[in-house]
């Protein structure tokens, strides 16, 4: 018994040597038969697509009135992004990707008891802040949550497995969980941008699939002047000058996790 | 030794009902091999002559390009295939794939069904895009948000 196991784990041991001296060998023939099979196929960005280090936006709380000139801004992406409407069905099932939120619900920590009138009651826009060190990514077991080269914490839908460990994770609430199908809530979709299913966890992209197209986000374009948005480090981009030149805040941002968009009030 | 079997009838009258059952689906489906699937071509298709690969490459491997993809456009935002022949295409399931194959029914289901796989591509991705887009508008204010 004794000698038979020595024998296994010799045996055990010269195998793993050889395999591992022969990795670099089956290394090769793998890549080789890879190659061929995607011979000349390569992949290429599109050519207007827009570039960044780390994409930011500077949101000017000053530009708004009432809520009234939120909606359509929140409508388009909602509308864009086949988002669907569960407001009608039951509160807690809600999906949004970017909505309106009171100064003392987006801003807990700064909040004096006496916020001046104005800031009071002025609706403030939130939307997934595209931390620069997202809790979320750290939370997810799957990767299906990642930070993207150019800043933008975007999902991979197809790899979601439903856990919402991000959703504990975010601070700012800004996902929203599939707890139904959301197909037939989508009142009217956008044949070109794919829903979601049941179980899947879901937020703002920052417009991902326009910004490769070489547009910007959309609730930048339906907020007529009032949302910038650019690279946080080119010092020439149109966020860096707003920042210089205006005192902006963050949501939360003592608890480190760098977000990404910014508001004059 | 005496070897001697109980209910001998029984037995035997068992096991020869076990291995008709058993082997029941194989006799029952002899000989009537279902034909493969014959796939439907839109015109569209018919007119681009070739596919994103060779035809004989996307049979065996589309899940895998298609997976590829997915890989590039989300995780490293490359929209663009080139194929071997040099042709970009935009890598979208609904937008290039369906725009040609916009008979999903008559294509994908076709062989899917007969090899009795069933992919969830269609819980997410809309299946012929075409045939909604033109109806698709966003409000006034936001037009150009497309
Ligand atoms: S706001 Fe929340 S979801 Fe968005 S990157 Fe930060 S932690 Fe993640
Ligand atoms: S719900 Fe999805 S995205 Fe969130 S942590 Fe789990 S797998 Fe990751
Ligand atoms: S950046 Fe795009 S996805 Fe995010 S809130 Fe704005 S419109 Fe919606």
């Amino acid at each position: 018994m004794e000698n038979s196991r020595r024998d296994f784990l010799k045996i055990a041991g010269i195998s793993a040597l050889a395999v591992a001296g022969a990795e670099p060998v089956l290394n090769a023939f793998a890549s080789e038969h890879g190659e061929e099979a995607s011979k000349a196929a390569g992949f290429q960005k599109e050519e207007k697509a827009l570039t960044a280090k780390q994409w930011a936006m500077v949101i000017d709380t000053r530009k708004f009135k009432s809520a009234k000139d939120l909606e359509p801004i929140i409508e388009v992406c909602h509308k864009i992004h086949n988002v669907p409407d569960f407001s009608k069905e039951n509160k807690r099932h809600i999906i949004k990707w970017i909505w309106e939120e009171e100064y003392k619900h987006a801003f807990p920590g700064d909040a004096s008891g006496f916020t001046d009138e104005r800031i009071e009651h002025l609706p403030f826009l939130v939307l997934c802040n595209h931390c620069e060190e997202p809790p979320c990514v750290r939370a997810c077991p799957t990767k299906a949550t990642f930070k993207r080269e150019d800043g933008i914490v975007l999902m991979d839908f197809h790899r979601c497995i439903g856990c919402r460990f991000c959703m504990a994770a975010c601070p700012y609430g800004s996902r929203s969980f599939n707890f139904r199908d959301p197909r037939p809530f989508i009142e009217e979709r956008n044949p070109q941008f794919p829903t979601r299913m049941k179980g899947v966890v879901e937020k703002c992209n920052f417009c991902a699939e326009r910004l490769a197209a070489g547009q910007v986000p959309a609730c930048v374009e339906a907020s007529k002047g009032a949302i910038a948005f650019g690279d946080l480090y080119d010092p020439e981009s149109e966020v860096r000058k707003l920042l210089k030149s205006n005192y902006t805040i963050r949501r939360k941002a003592g608890l480190g996790t760098g977000p990404t968009i910014y508001y004059i009030v | 030794m005496n070897k001697q079997m109980y209910d001998k009838k029984n037995v035997i009258a068992g096991i020869v009902i076990f291995a008709v059952l058993v082997s029941f689906p194989f006799w029952y489906n002899l000989g009537k091999a279902a034909p493969a699937p014959e796939l439907v071509l839109t015109d569209a298709a018919k007119a681009a002559k070739e596919c994103v690969m060779s035809k004989e490459e996307m049979k065996a491997g589309h899940m895998q390009l298609l997976d590829m993809w997915r890989e590039k456009v989300v995780r490293e935002s490359d929209r663009i295939y080139v194929s071997a022949k040099g042709k970009p295409y935009v890598m979208s399931l609904s937008n290039t794939c369906m725009d040609c194959h916009s008979n999903k029914a008559e294509f994908c289901d076709r062989c899917h069904n007969y090899s009795s796989v069933t992919p969830y591509c269609w819980d997410c991705h809309i299946d012929n895009p075409k045939a909604e887009v033109k109806n698709f508008k966003v409000s006034e204010n936001s037009k150009e948000a497309k």
